[in-house]
């Protein structure tokens, strides 16, 4: 009988390559280390910040950037930079809580319409249109205003924007899988629809979402900003990046350093996020993949 | 006929094709009234070209792809308006082999898991049971227990579909539809799985289906045999009456075209001249008269019927070689 | 040295791809020779190297591969050591190449009959519209309808079709050689038969000879008159087609051999037991020596040369001596 050929663990080559692919690109280096100080600064950020982002203090209230306060402090006395180091970590909730509910909801309704085709395929793809109609932007705002601003209600709507460009992914990919030998191997053996979509086509869509959700984690800050800068987000005193971009408007000539510093900051993480992403996106291509 | 397992009876599926809404509705005819009656414990093989509708006969058989109108009877029951538990039941005995190695197991999921889902959805069986059942069929196919915690992209294409057939008999079958198993392997690693597939079906009673377009492997692996062309079975017979005495003269020519690996072996050069036609307008009359040396104005006009020529052996041809 | 083949002769070719994986060593000397007029197959499994040599020869190989060393003598040039300007004079002119899947070689947004009007305007240095009268009659040549053909696209065209015009561009420059990789794997039987009938009535019409590359031993029989044995990138076995299927001396031809079914055949398949080595890590000595039911020591530390055995029967197997005498029980 046939010995078995040397297992080559293609996974662990497959690894090692993309390691390598992803030292030889600079810009993808940046945008790691970017991303990783993010994270970093989220995840420590009551030890790092001097003092109580919330707290007001009117006797120290617009001061520039000092030792004490490196950032300065807005027109409440409140220290900038411990707001910002706060602020990643409300970036950082949003992100995740978005990516988890938009990307769930545009696999299952992708593999959904991709899976059964038909009347159902049309149905979900021309929902999926609706929301792709508007501006996602304005749609956020819409929903926003609709629900009330708040924290959660930010999540909620940006997700409701977000979902449609997954949905379109699993579909194309659900439609791919399952034609498939594979597939029809299980409808042979018995298996039913809800078993073969969610135990078997769905594990094959994951990996492209997954992917555009990391391409997408710059704009998904980019909107919460947008809607904090309109007072459609988090309220205050929850510090938030694009809130205090919109607080410091009054105050940008004499004391520009109230919107700038959380503006640099959105800059680099969505910077972070982009190159990170065109570099994921290159190193999957597989023409490049040599 | 001896005791029969399955029993085609006018069997038809036909594809849509989409034009505009204001053209006419057209099919392309796949399987087009196809007859036939595979003996219990036999090797049943379905020979054709592109075209021929082999394929998309085997996947009806299984109702994989629904078929438009006929009966299937399997064991007795007819099989094509089942539902529900069933339905279930029937699937379990009839299994499939496909053709393409590398896209016939989920590259995601664990051989293990594999070739032990079958018996989830059927068997109400512990973790255990599974194992050892995995364990037992993995060592008929010639593989080791250890196979099965690995993922399928670490085995050759050989070794696939073995772990493919191990998943199709794990549920202990009666039927098993072969479609072209062996055409993406090298030789040798196809001598080795023929085998296994002989071996096996004599041990285990098997009934197969075996589906190619080679007829060397047909005369090597099947029982009975059905030429099909174009969607129909055009001769069906004994393997030894249909290779030595071919009826059709599709069959001949089919025959004739095959190369020998032997160069003492000369012949006269017989070339089947011309295109196989179309599916969704196949041509008027019998099928093959467009290409066929003896067609004359019946051929053209007049489609044959398959009929029983000699006893066993059936023919679709007005006038059969 | 005096060369093997009149037309073509290959002698220690060495190509190597430089993958993330390793260096896959395909091609670790190959040898392969033939005459003007001749027809030769090219036989062996996944991963043996014929097709790699075929685009060696052609000087196609690109990266990641890359050729190590070797020499191909092709009608009294050295291929490998003309510039890729002078190559080009070679290539698609005076050796032609036929590949598997004709759809995926042919463009499929340029009409048929402007494709193999390119292919004659290179060679003749004449704008492509003047070609056409020749173009129509090369379409007859291999039996298509030029009106329905020229003004085609590739989609429009069968299998068995599109590699008819596949023929005829390859043969348009009346190219001495032609080389056909599996030119009908991909093809139904009786369209296979057609094919192969043609590509054996224009040899003999134009005069070129034929390397046919394939993995179906009955297309050998049929067609060629030498055969070279191919293995994990080695020659193992070359000699004519009816001594090679008669008396086959290596033990892989005979394993190969022994597990090709055929119709009319009563005995068991026999399988040749283990698999096709990974050519990133070759077994050492003669690469088929896992496998081989006769291997000796020797076989292990050393890979055997390509010698002549007998009068035009050629094998890499230490079972037949070191110098080439035929041992008694071999």
């Amino acid at each position: 009988m046939e010995k078995t050929a040397k297992v080559s663990r293609p996974f662990m080559d497959d690894l090692k390559h993309t390691a390598f692919l992803w030292r030889r690109s600079r810009l993808t280096m940046i945008g790691s280390v970017i991303i990783v100080i993010f994270l970093l600064i989220a995840a420590f950020a009551p030890l790092i910040a001097p003092y109580d982002p919330i707290e007001q203090n009117l006797s120290i209230k617009l001061q520039s950037p000092s030792w004490q306060h490196l950032f300065g402090t807005d027109q409440f006395g409140r220290d900038i930079f411990s707001r910002v180091i706060s602020g990643s970590r409300t970036a950082l909730w949003i992100i995740f809580l978005v990516s988890v509910i938009s990307g769930s909801i545009g696999i299952i309704i992708g593999v959904t319409a991709g899976y059964f085709g038909g009347i159902v395929d049309e149905v979900l793809m021309r929902i999926t249109d609706m929301f792709l109609a508007f501006p996602s932007l304005v749609l956020a705002m819409a929903f926003a205003a609709m629900l009330g601003p708040n924290l959660t209600n930010t999540i909620i709507a940006i997700s409701i924007v977000s979902w449609t460009t997954y949905a379109r992914l699993s579909r194309a990919e659900a439609i791919k899988v399952k034609s498939q030998p594979y597939i029809e191997a299980i409808k042979a053996a018995g298996g039913g629809n809800l078993r073969i979509m969610f135990l078997h086509v769905l594990p094959m869509c994951i990996s492209p979402v997954l992917v555009q959700l990391t391409l997408r984690m710059g704009t998904i800050i980019l909107t919460a900003a947008s809607l904090g800068f309109l007072g459609l987000g988090v309220q205050p005193p929850t510090p938030e990046w694009g809130a205090m971009v919109s607080d410091g408007r009054n105050f940008l000539i004499d004391q520009w350093w109230i919107s700038t510093f959380p503006g640099i900051f959105i800059a680099f993480v969505v910077l972070g996020f982009n190159l990170l992403g065109d570099g994921i996106r290159d190193m999957l291509d597989p023409r490049l993949r040599r | 006929m001896p005791d029969t397992l399955i029993k085609i009876e006018n069997l038809k599926t036909y594809f849509p094709v989409k034009k505009s809404i204001f053209s006419k509705k057209l099919f392309v005819r796949a399987v087009d009234d196809v007859t036939m009656e595979i003996p219990r414990g036999s090797t049943f093989a379905v020979v054709g070209e592109s075209g021929s509708g082999k394929t998309t006969l085997a996947r009806s058989v299984l109702r994989l792809i629904e078929p438009t109108s006929g009966k299937i009877f399997f064991d007795g029951s007819e099989i094509l308006k089942l539902k529900g538990k069933d339905l279930l039941d029937v699937r379990r005995k009839m299994q499939i082999v496909f053709q393409d190695p590398y896209n016939s197991l989920h590259p995601r999921k664990l051989i293990k898991n594999i070739i032990g889902e079958g018996m989830k959805i059927h068997f109400k069986i512990t973790e255990s049971e599974i194992k050892d059942k995995i364990s037992a069929v993995l060592k008929e196919v010639g593989l080791r227990d250890e196979h099965m915690f690995r993922y399928p992209h670490e085995f050759s294409g050989g070794q696939r579909q073995r772990i493919a057939f191990a998943r199709a008999i794990v549920l202990k079958p009666k039927f098993i539809v072969l479609d072209e198993p062996t055409s993406a392997l090298d030789v040798s690693v196809q001598a080795m799985v023929l085998k296994m597939l002989k071996d096996i079906r004599s041990q285990e009673g098997l009934t197969y289906m075996f589906i190619t377009h080679n007829l060397s492997l047909v005369d090597y692996i099947a029982d009975r045999v059905a030429v099909m062309y174009v969607g129909e079975v055009v001769e069906m017979g004994e393997k030894n009456t249909v290779f030595n005495h071919p009826s059709h003269p599709y069959t001949d020519l089919l025959m004739a075209s095959n190369p020998i690996p032997d160069p003492k072996f000369q012949r006269e050069k017989r070339l089947l001249k011309g295109e196989i036609p179309s599916s969704i307008n196949p041509p008027s009359g019998c099928r093959f008269h467009n290409r066929c040396p003896h067609a004359d104005q019946k051929c053209a006009s007049q489609a044959p019927e398959l009929s029983e020529h000699k006893p066993g052996h059936f023919v679709r041809c007005h006038y059969p070689l | 040295m005096e060369l093997r083949g009149k037309l073509l002769d290959v002698s220690g070719l060495k190509v190597s791809f430089y993958t993330y994986r390793g260096v896959i060593k395909a091609l670790d000397g190959v040898e392969l020779w033939m005459d003007s007029g001749e027809r030769l197959g090219v036989v062996g499994e996944t991963g043996c190297g014929k097709s790699v040599t075929s685009l060696a020869v052609m000087r196609l190989i690109e990266q990641p591969g890359e050729i190590q060393a070797g020499k191909v003598i092709f009608n009294g040039k050295s291929l490998l050591e003309l510039s890729e300007e002078e190559m080009n004079g070679v290539r698609g002119i005076e050796m032609s190449m036929i590949f598997q899947e004709p759809r995926s070689s042919l463009n499929p947004v340029m009409k048929v009959g402007y494709q193999i009007g390119e292919a004659i305007a290179k060679s003749k240095k004449m704008p492509i519209k003047k070609t056409y009268p020749e173009v129509r009659e090369i379409l007859k040549l291999v039996g298509l309808d030029p009106e329905r053909v020229m003004n085609s696209y590739p989609h429009e065209l069968s299998g068995g079709m599109s590699q008819r015009v596949m023929i005829g561009m390859g043969l348009a420059t009346h190219p001495k050689l032609l080389i056909a990789d599996e030119p009908t794997s991909a093809l139904d039987v009786t369209i296979q038969a057609q094919i192969l009938e043609l590509l054996d009535e224009l040899a003999r019409k134009m005069g070129n000879a034929v390397m046919l590359i394939t993995h179906d031993m009955g297309v050998v029989a049929e067609f060629c008159d030498k055969v070279m044995v191919m293995y994990a990138g080695n020659s193992v076995e070359y000699a004519s087609t009816f001594e090679l299927f008669e008396r086959p001396l290596h033990p892989y031809t005979g394993g190969l051999l022994l597990a090709v079914p055929r119709v009319g055949r009563t005995d068991e398949l026999k399988a040749i037991k283990g698999t096709v080595p990974d050519l990133v890590d070759p077994p050492s000595g003669c690469r088929f020596h896992p496998r081989c039911p006769r291997v000796m020591e020797i076989c292990k530390e050393n890979r055997p040369p390509l010698l002549q055995v007998e009068p035009g029967h050629f094998v890499a197997c230490y079972l037949y001596g070191n110098k080439g005498e035929v041992k008694e029980n071999a």
